[in-house]
């Protein structure tokens, strides 16, 4: 059976040296150092400064605003139709007038998913240092279809969910949960290694910093 | 521009990749398959112009990060602790996925991991399936065991839709159309691609709007979906894929059925590496804080994503190079092609002298992977360790401190060594053997350079020899020879 061939050409292959410990030196950086940012203020501004390298678009609000830059948001792109996870709050989308909000639980089908014009979801952490937003498919950020199909994603973020390093966010993740980490929108380097909106996932990506 | 019209699509194009198919001619040596691509002056001028950006932005996103050296030396630890204990890590590793829903199968070499994905893909019932392509799947000769099996593959990737539809090989293992030029993949997909606006230009944002537009409906509504990953962590089961574009998003959360194929020194031991590993990886390759999307999934979740997950771990090979102590540090390698894009051979002959000697990965990873992992009788494989000028380069930017100089010096050692025993001695070895003879003894020695030199100064004009004869002829067909000085050093020596 090849799984104890393989095995047994790995235990040759090693002989002598297998099972040899080897120590990982890990005095690499794990917080932010005091140059990038010195305080709480600075881990954000960092983050947004980050994200937007990516070409996406960054807004800071206050918590009593998000509900009408939601709406702002989609308005400005003439949203008719958008899908929100079901279990997003209610208030985000509270001054939304003239725009319909499927609810999705898992069943809305992928057609339609693609026919929508954007989706609003929430996130499980951010990354300071690297402009990333990281889903897990917990509250707020529904499965991993819907930030994927539609070509709009508006992705709100907490001040308190940004980490400074990819370190703090492994650390904070669960890796049982479906991950997916996001830095602007889609972008491809295949064509000509510009990066250009890229070729299947959404191709705008916006994020909302709310600073409570 | 380039250099003539694009070849109508060949099915050699696959099969002439990896050791994967019956009745395959001989492979030619490196030196012989780099003068096709050595004479296309335009595509000699796209890879210059890339490299030189690759560079610059891999460059710019090291420096940036101030504790880089020290990530690299957490890097190459991670990885030697992962390969020092590979059986463990591999065993942890299906014990993980097991539990989480998803199910392993070990390949030992290309045609039965070819078997497996074919028979998984049987069993679905499914005619249609959505590929990531990889190193890996290239390298099993995936594609065309599958059209074999009458399964349509559909790719995600625009580059590698660009190449198939010229009929050519990737050039690159991490971007694949690097060596052609906006305007000729637009060309491509005006001719090849059906439905391909007429507007079309050259504009790379329209180029990925045209593949988008194209692609969609397929992916969208696929059933089966077979991708590569960077990283498998032993102790959860994780698999973990980075990528720029969203196709591999597009295959991990679609389809029912994802088959992920993924050779075995890809394995890390915990979740905590990926701290080190998605800092390196990313910086490395694209010269991206982060890729766009990092996609993890360990098993199969209820809600979300593919209801049947199988992961196939292949060997073929690796544990050949795992046997070499010195060598085993190749399967260190992430796949971030960092090394590429400084190497001077690579940046004139592209992948392709590398992909028509059978070697899937190109540049310095390519010359000391593949004479490792197939052993280096064959003389293409041969050749690839003496594909490089030694510059060192390689081995300075490589994330995970892979030694490559160090290892292609050691590869030309072996290389040697196994044509030692040969009933007929290569030309070079018998020169040395004679060589050795003659230096071997004073009274041997003084006539042979007493003849050698009057030789060389007839040969010689203007105190440079132009061309050797014979054999000899090789070495100057790139540069000119000194004239030996009339009396040798010893003469002197001795006349003081």
């Amino acid at each position: 059976m090849s799984r104890e061939r393989v095995l047994r050409s790995v235990r040759a292959a090693l002989g002598e040296a297998r099972g040899t410990e080897v120590n990982v030196p890990r005095d690499y950086h794990h917080r932010l150092t005091g140059e990038e940012a010195g305080s709480r203020a600075d881990v954000v501004a960092l983050f947004s400064e980050r994200v937007a390298d990516h070409r996406a678009t960054v807004r800071h609000v206050g918590a009593d605003e998000l509900a009408t830059t939601v709406a702002a948001a989609l308005w400005a792109r003439e949203a008719k139709r958008i899908v929100v996870p079901d279990d997003l709050p209610y208030g985000w989308l509270a001054q939304l007038e003239g725009v319909q909000a499927l609810a999705d639980a898992g069943t809305v089908d992928v057609a339609v998913l693609d026919a929508v014009d954007g989706v609003v979801t929430g996130c499980a952490a951010a990354v300071a240092r690297t402009g990333t937003v990281v889903l897990d498919g917990g509250r707020a950020q529904g499965r991993r279809a819907l930030t994927l199909v539609p070509d709009y994603h508006l992705c709100v973020v907490h001040a308190d969910q940004i980490v400074g390093t990819v370190p703090e966010a492994v650390a904070r993740l669960d890796p049982y949960r479906p991950l997916t980490w996001i830095s602007g929108p889609a972008a491809t380097l295949d064509l000509g290694l510009r990066r250009v909106p890229g070729v299947h996932g959404p191709r705008e990506l916006e994020v909302l910093v709310v600073e409570d | 521009m380039t250099s003539g019209p694009i070849p109508l699509p060949m099915p050699r194009v696959l099969g002439a990749l990896g050791g994967t198919g019956p009745g395959e001619a001989a492979r030619p040596r490196f030196a012989t398959a780099a003068r096709e691509a050595l004479a296309d002056t335009g595509q000699r001028r796209s890879l210059r112009e890339s490299m030189a950006v690759l560079r610059g932005r891999r460059e710019a996103a090291t420096a940036e990060a101030a504790d880089w050296e020290e990530l690299r030396e957490a890097g190459r630890a991670v990885r030697d602790r992962s390969l020092l204990s590979l059986d463990t890590h591999l065993e942890t590793l299906e014990g993980a996925v097991t539990d989480a829903g998803g199910t392993v199968h070990w390949a030992a070499d290309a045609a039965e991991a070819r078997r497996i994905v074919v028979g998984l893909v049987r069993a679905t019932g499914r005619s249609e399936v959505i590929e990531v392509r990889s190193p890996v799947t290239r390298e099993i000769g995936l594609d065309r065991a599958l059209a074999g099996a009458g399964v349509d593959v559909a790719e995600t990737g625009a580059a590698d839709l660009a190449v198939r539809l010229a009929g050519e090989r990737p050039a690159h293992f991490l971007l694949p159309a690097v060596h052609r030029d906006p305007a000729e993949i637009r060309r491509t997909f005006l001719r090849r691609m059906p439905g391909a606006p007429s507007d079309l230009t050259d504009d790379p944002r329209e180029l990925a709007d045209a593949a988008r537009a194209h692609l969609r409906r397929r992916l969208l509504s696929a059933d089966v979906a077979v991708i590569g990953a960077a990283f498998a962590v032993a102790e959860t089961g994780t698999l973990v894929m980075p990528e720029g574009d969203g196709g591999g998003r597009m295959c991990l959360t679609l389809p029912e059925t994802l088959i992920c194929v993924l050779g075995i020194e890809q394995v890390v031991p915990c979740w905590r590496d990926m701290e080190i590993l998605l800092q390196l990886l990313p910086r490395s390759a694209t010269g991206e804080r982060m890729s766009p999307y990092v996609s993890t999934w360990t098993g199969v979740s209820a809600q979300d994503g593919p209801r049947d997950l199988h992961v196939v771990l292949l060997d073929n090979g690796r544990t050949a190079a795992l046997a070499d102590e010195v060598g085993r540090a190749a399967l260190r390698c992430i796949g971030c092609a960092a090394c590429l894009s400084v190497c001077p051979v690579y940046e004139r002959t592209g992948g392709h002298a590398y992909a028509a000697g059978g070697s899937v990965l190109s540049g310095p990873i390519g010359a000391i992977w593949t004479p490792q992992t197939r052993g280096v009788r064959g003389a293409a494989e041969a050749s690839l360790p003496f594909a490089s000028t030694l510059c060192g380069a390689c081995g300075d930017v490589c994330p995970v401190k892979i030694d490559i100089p160090g290892i292609l010096v050691h590869l030309r050692g072996k290389v040697v060594q196994a044509r030692r025993h040969r009933p007929v001695p290569p030309p070079e070895m018998a020169v040395m053997r004679a060589l050795a003879w003659a230096m071997g003894d004073r009274r041997r020695y003084e006539p042979a350079l007493r003849q050698g030199v009057r030789w060389a100064r007839l040969l010689s004009r203007g105190g440079r020899i132009r061309r050797l004869p014979g054999l000899l002829g090789k070495w100057t067909e790139a540069r000119d020879l000194p004239a030996p000085p009339r009396d040798p050093f010893r003469v002197r020596w001795r006349e003081r």
